[in-house]
């Protein structure tokens, strides 16, 4: 075996331009992508509120705030934001209102009572419901949920804000129980013994201790629900309709503001026109009830944090 | 900080620090012979804590030096002074100097990286990256530029039969090194820092997660390296550093308390907290 | 006098035992709700689209005749739009994750940049259609081509593979790190060769997981004026092209209701892709989760 020296070879190789350029350069190479995260937030503002700003110089903003009518497409076009964001409100109160219990019934379940192995075999399926397109549960919405609750109640229209709000809800769950499930393992178990130490059972151990301690971590996985439920697209434009109201009428058909964003994509609303700018004054409309939402969830989250 | 007084008696340097309330700190220096590494009045804070003090201390070539002393004194932030890992603690600033044969690591002529090619470092657990022993071992050579088989394949089972291991494994090379016991991993982890041929090698505790058995194979392993590399050793365990060590080093709240032959220190420390903690008073 | 009487609490235990053995089983139901949903829609789907499962289905463009819809379009189109997506997704997100975990000092601005991710998470996708709409398709004057749509994708994903990656690259323990940097390895080196190995399986796991959320996603491509009938399949990604759930959702607003049960059985392809890259992600995840 003929003999190298390592030492000499490295020796000679030390200071290799390449290496010492690419120590310089990956810095910088990696900041600039990661820009690119910063310049979409920038991008999306940007189109928002220029293309809203436009809007706004062809209708008047009070009309937009105070009006409870919504009718792009007639020939005297009425504008009232109002009349889609009840329509939002409907599908998001139903989904919310049907998805929370569950959801952290299911979550109270894996936490506190499941053995490992039924945690572990539960929680993909949980993953698989969540994973499931929007456009699926959209069909699910309309040709099975809509049948089954007309065969019950015959008065509700095909279209109706009572099937999209229930598989919206199916659609949270997943959200609901995991990040619920989360906050409360990660209680700290000695709280949970000093209460069962005193005799209490598990269940008064939930309401009592684990529960309230959780607190904080379970609003920030409903706040984050509700925001998913109010960008939610698919679903709604499928089984909803495309009739904006103000009513408070669960049975009948309706718009969310999705659901006119995508009616107006869908069809061809020409660029430039009322109508065309008026998909981002919803979007805009869209993307502050959902930025509040998500702030609103971050700080309940940072509060939990700060409490494990 | 100032030390009040520094005089030489006999071949000892005494050092009266008005910060050990009155005691002085013992100094011996190494002799005749060129120290490898020289620390001079270094001192390091992790943010506001002062973890390092007054550090003077010189590291002879071809000996084992050892650092004891209890937890928290300073002795593995000292040791990785020495090849400048310390620093990426983000929070860690220092001053003084320390000399790598006459050189300041500090020198902006010395990159970093080729300090660290001639000051390897061995850890107080074993660390071997998730790939194969060969890859494990030829990875020094690799990231310095060297790709010929050939070259790397000598490499690797020099390196191996340096750290007494090669009979264990050479049959499968291949295998990820996460398979072998602790012992052997850390006899891999050297193997790795004896490939690119280092001129020190630092040891932090490197006995520290091993059993018995295998303690004493890496023990008996630094008495052989000690003929080609200098090697610098923390260590927890003082039977350990009277074992192996040429020279020890006792620190104390981020001070050296004394320096001298390890034979002097064990059975005759000139200073009261050496001998307290020799005799295993406190630790 | 006694202050406990343990008569009254022996009387009470039992129906505080019985509320908590009930509300156990309740709890159970709850959980099992999404297994119920689950075998409902895929057994409500499979009835309804099974049988038109055939091989002309897989050939065949969409029509406007139900007897001769296929989705032969919606699917070579949507193997374009993954194929363009994912390199851009991974660049953009695996850049950051390394920027985010290994170069950025601690600062405001690192905390903005933070912050600013997990909002783009929230944003809902069809305003990222019209972030699409506006920059792709109109500024850079793309049109409804796969370069477009891809480039929507990618950044609607990325918040997903960023926090995936990030999680990958913090899970390397910092002793292997420390090792190689101690052998005189640069940090791009210790990047290349230690910790983007080790973090691989972790971050192709994040890879795959929000491919399938981009390829059952709908409501961007709507926006950006995808077209639902194609009779042509796209050759470079400037071309126009349809996508399965594009095809899905124009198929379900027919009123013949023939085209219901076409609808059943492309969702059944979409769904089938689902759980392949579902499956290969779980097993990748399995295989290499605890090596550390």
């Amino acid at each position: 075996m003929s003999d190298y020296n390592i030492r000499e070879m490295i020796d000679n190789k030390k200071g290799r331009r390449s290496t010492v350029f690419m120590e310089k350069a990956v810095p910088v190479i990696l900041l600039l992508i990661t820009s690119v995260s910063v310049l979409t937030t920038v991008g999306i503002l940007i189109t928002l509120l220029s293309e809203t700003a436009m809007f706004f110089t062809r209708v008047s903003p009070v009309e937009f705030l105070t009006s409870t009518e919504w009718s792009a497409f007639s020939s005297d076009p009425e504008w009232g934001i109002f009349a889609l964001v009840m329509g939002t409100m409907k599908i998001t109160v139903i989904a919310v209102a049907f998805a929370v219990p569950i959801g952290l019934g299911a979550a109270i379940y894996l936490s506190e009572y499941a053995s490992d192995r039924v945690r572990r075999s539960i929680k993909p399926i949980l993953e698989i419901l969540a994973g499931i397109p929007t456009v699926v549960y959209g069909f699910f919405a309309l040709t099975f949920v809509t049948p089954l609750i007309r065969g019950i109640w015959p008065e509700v229209n095909l279209f109706n804000a009572i099937s999209p709000g229930l598989v919206v809800g199916v659609m949270i769950i997943p959200m609901i129980a995991s990040l619920s499930e989360d906050a409360m393992s990660s209680v700290p178990n000695t709280m949970r013994e000093g209460a069962l130490g005193l005799g209490s059972t598990r269940l008064e151990t939930v309401f009592k201790v684990v529960l309230p301690a959780a607190v904080s971590g379970i609003m920030a996985s409903i706040v984050l629900a509700v925001s998913r439920a109010i960008g939610e697209t698919m679903i709604v434009s499928i089984a909803a309709g495309s009739t904006p109201n103000a009513s408070l009428n669960i049975m009948e058909s309706l718009q969310t503001m999705t659901g006119f964003i995508v009616q107006v994509a869908s069809g061809d609303a020409t660029y430039g026109s009322d109508v065309y700018f008026s998909l981002y004054a919803v979007g805009m409309t869209l993307f502050v009830f959902t930025l509040l939402m998500n702030v609103m969830a971050q700080w309940f989250s940072r509060k939990f944090r700060e409490e494990y | 900080m100032t030390l009040t007084k520094v005089k030489e008696e006999k071949d000892i340097k005494i050092i009266d620090d008005p910060m050990t309330r009155g005691r002085p700190r013992v100094i011996e220096p190494v002799g005749q012979s060129q120290p490898v590494f020289q620390s001079k009045d270094f001192n390091l804070w992790y943010g506001d804590n002062h973890a390092l003090q007054n550090i003077d201390l010189d590291f002879n070539r071809n000996e084992i030096s050892a650092i004891i002393g209890p937890s928290g004194c300073g002795k593995s932030t000292f040791i990785k002074a020495l090849n400048r890992m310390v620093e990426l603690v983000p929070i860690v600033r220092t001053e003084g100097d320390i000399l790598y044969r006459d050189q300041s690591i500090f020198d902006k002529s010395l990159a970093v990286e080729e300090l660290r090619t001639k000051v390897g470092m061995v850890f107080q657990k074993p660390n071997p990256f998730p790939k194969s022993i060969y890859d494990n071992v030829a990875y020094g050579a690799r990231v310095h530029g060297i790709r010929n088989r050939k070259v790397l394949d000598q490499v690797v089972e020099k390196s191996l039969k340096g750290a007494a291991i090669w009979d264990e494994v050479k049959d499968r090379l291949s295998d990820n090194a996460y398979g072998l016991s602790g012992g052997q991993q850390q006899r891999i982890c050297i193997a790795r820092a004896l490939a690119i041929e280092p001129d020190v090698i630092l040891m932090d505790e490197p006995t520290s997660a091993l059993d018995p058995i295998s303690t004493t194979k890496i023990e008996d392993l630094m008495q052989k390296l000690k003929k080609d590399y200098s090697i610098i050793i923390v260590t927890h365990n003082m039977q350990q550093a009277a074992r192996i060590s040429d020279r020890t080093a006792f620190f104390y709240q981020g001070r050296v308390i004394e320096y001298a032959r390890t034979n002097v220190i064990f059975e005759k420390p000139r200073d009261q907290r050496t001998e307290d903690y020799v005799s295993g008073r406190f630790g | 006098m006694e202050l406990i009487d343990k008569k009254s609490i022996g009387k009470k235990l039992n129906g505080r035992l019985m509320l908590n053995k009930v509300l156990k089983y309740i709890f159970l139901l709850c959980t099992l709700v999404g297994l119920v949903v689950l075998a409902t829609l895929l057994i409500d789907t499979i009835i309804d689209g099974w049988s038109y499962l055939t091989a002309d289905f897989f050939t065949n463009f969409s029509s406007s005749r139900p007897e001769n819809a296929g989705i032969r379009g919606a699917l070579i189109g949507t193997l374009w739009l993954m194929g363009t997506t994912a390199p851009i997704a991974i660049i953009l997100s695996v850049g950051t994750a390394l920027y985010l975990e290994e170069y950025a000092p601690k600062n405001k601005l690192t905390d903005f940049i933070k912050i600013n991710i997990s909002n783009l998470a929230g944003v809902p996708s069809v305003v990222f259609g019209l972030l699409g709409l506006t920059l792709f398709v109109r500024m850079a004057g793309l049109g409804n081509s796969v370069l477009a749509a891809a480039l929507t994708m990618s950044l609607m994903i990325l918040p997903v593979i960023v926090v995936a990656s990030q999680e990958a690259i913090r899970s390397v323990p910092s002793s292997i790190r420390e090792a190689s940097i101690g052998m005189g390895a640069t940090k791009w080196q210790t990047i290349t060769r230690i910790i983007l190995p080790a973090s691989l399986p972790g971050i192709i796991t994040g890879i795959i997981l929000s491919l399938s959320r981009a390829i059952g996603e709908t409501a961007p491509l709507v926006v950006i004026g995808i077209p639902t009938i194609l009779l042509f399949t796209p050759t470079s990604v400037f071309d126009t092209f349809s996508a399965l759930p594009m095809q899905i959702f124009s198929w379900v607003k027919m009123p013949n209701p023939e085209f219901q049960s076409i609808t059943a059985a492309a969702i059944l392809v979409l769904l089938f892709i689902l759980f392949l890259m579902n499956s290969v992600a779980i097993y990748i995840r399995n295989k290499y989760s605890k090596r550390f």
